[in-house]
């Protein structure tokens, strides 16, 4: 299967922050969701990518050529999206998406046209006088419709109204349909990545503390609600991430469950009251918490 | 076929597992029928707004449970076995309605007594249920 993104050691020092040994890989036709806090170096990652910054030390590969020497080439076929990018407020939609259509042969007006309705976007207005969202949306849409091989999205939805949110989500579902073409995709908003990624990926510090496909991610962390006493050894149980007392119950989640799990709590004599699955953002939150107090 | 699932990102049945069920159901009320070719893997990606790792896993239970067969190469279908599974509804259909006869004459219900009663309870249902599932034979050809 070859490769979207491949990135081995990568490193970046910042004065006050730095990337420490990035290994990432996001194999062609999947959609990896970056999750992380505000200074997680989620957007130093993905400027990486598009060779927008330069790492220090390490092998970043996309596309199948290597970076920075492929910059050029690369570009073509991947499609950018931050808030940092400014549109022309002067111009019109329709004036930007000619713009893009002269650079980019792949440009397909038929699904921008769609893409415009979808989006209950106006081409001939100026876009000084979009809102927030609408400029979002027309970003999202010069993006689209050039049909990139690989879509690097920066917080995509981020300030983004439910109704738009869902828009926007549509149009990336289109992508999933092409097995030739892959995303990645930063957001705040778990419940977005929980629905289209295949693989998550969770970075904390500049550091990749979980990489893995989505399915088994949520399969194997659980909240287990117990009756009985707390003991050290609850703490050394295989996942475990985080035990709160609250006598006579005890919480714990962990991020290993499996068969074994509920005999070895059982064996320490505490009785199982239940057992659920946990949220990717309650996923987060306890990994997050737990790399740091270790 | 239609290819569309219902599914929610919020209920607390994980998404591949609603999956499973939707297209159970789907077989089960004969909208999707034995040897009918299942929508490709991105296609139902795509149409439900649901990730394809997603979407696969549910096929591998789907194929493991015999509900759908997987070719290389040519996609998956519904599982010919099914008409047993369906055979199996029937019976457990037959059980209950000679349960049913059982206890009416038990009660000593006589036969217009015992239809009046089901044809209450028929209408009952149908203000509160949900609109019936699509008529297999009604479907779109392909």
């Amino acid at each position: 299967m070859s490769s979207a993104i491949v990135l081995e050691g990568v490193r970046k020092q910042y004065e006050d922050f730095a990337l420490h040994d990035i290994d990432l890989a996001l194999p062609a036709g999947q959609v990896m969701g970056l999750v992380g806090v505000n200074g997680a170096g989620k957007s130093t990652l993905l400027r990486l990518l598009m060779g927008l910054v330069r790492a220090d030390g390490g092998k970043v590969e996309v596309l199948g050529q290597r970076l920075p020497q492929a910059q050029v080439a690369v570009k073509r076929d991947i499609g950018y999206a931050s808030d940092d990018m400014r549109l022309y407020s002067g111009q019109t939609l329709r004036w930007h998406m000619d713009f893009i259509r002269r650079i980019y042969p792949g440009w397909d007006e038929a699904y921008a046209q769609d893409l415009l309705k979808r989006f209950d976007l106006r081409p001939q207005q100026l876009l000084g006088g979009f809102s927030h969202g609408q400029r979002v949306k027309a970003l999202l849409l010069l993006i689209f419709a050039r049909h990139p091989r690989l879509l690097l999205l920066d917080e995509p939805t981020t300030g983004l109204d439910p109704v738009a949110r869902g828009e926007v989500l549509d149009a990336l579902a289109d992508v999933l349909r092409d097995e030739q073409r892959s995303i990645l995709f930063s957001s705040h908003n778990t419940a977005d990545i929980e629905q289209i990624a295949d693989s998550i990926t969770f970075l904390h510090d500049g550091r990749v503390v979980a990489s893995r496909d989505k399915e088994s991610f949520l399969d194997h962390w659980r909240r287990i609600l117990c009756r009985g006493e707390w003991t050290n050894a609850i703490r050394q149980l295989p996942g475990v991430a985080s035990v709160r007392n609250s006598a006579p119950l005890l919480e714990l989640k962990t991020g290993a469950f499996d068969a074994s799990t509920l005999p070895a709590l059982q064996a320490l004599g505490l009785a199982v009251e239940s057992v659920e699955p946990m949220s990717l953002e309650d996923i987060f939150v306890t990994t997050v918490r737990g790399s740091t107090h270790a | 076929m239609d290819s569309q699932l219902l599914l929610s990102p919020h209920s607390s049945t994980p998404m591949y597992a609603q999956i499973v069920e939707q297209v159970v159901a789907k077989v089960m009320a004969g909208a999707w029928r034995a040897g009918d070719v299942l929508p490709s893997i991105r296609e139902l990606a795509g149409n439900s707004r649901v990730s394809v790792i997603t979407v696969k896993r549910a096929y591998l239970e789907l194929e493991r449970a015999g509900v759908i067969v997987t070719r290389q190469g040519k996609g998956s279908f519904v599982a010919d076995t099914l008409d047993a599974t369906r055979a199996l509804a029937a019976e457990e259909f037959q059980a209950q309605l000679e349960g049913l006869l059982d206890a009416a004459r038990k009660r000593g219900l006589s036969r217009q007594d015992l239809m009046d009663r089901i044809g209450q309870a028929l209408s009952r249902q149908e203000e509160t249920a949900p609109p019936p599932l699509d008529e297999p034979d009604r479907r779109t050809p392909k």
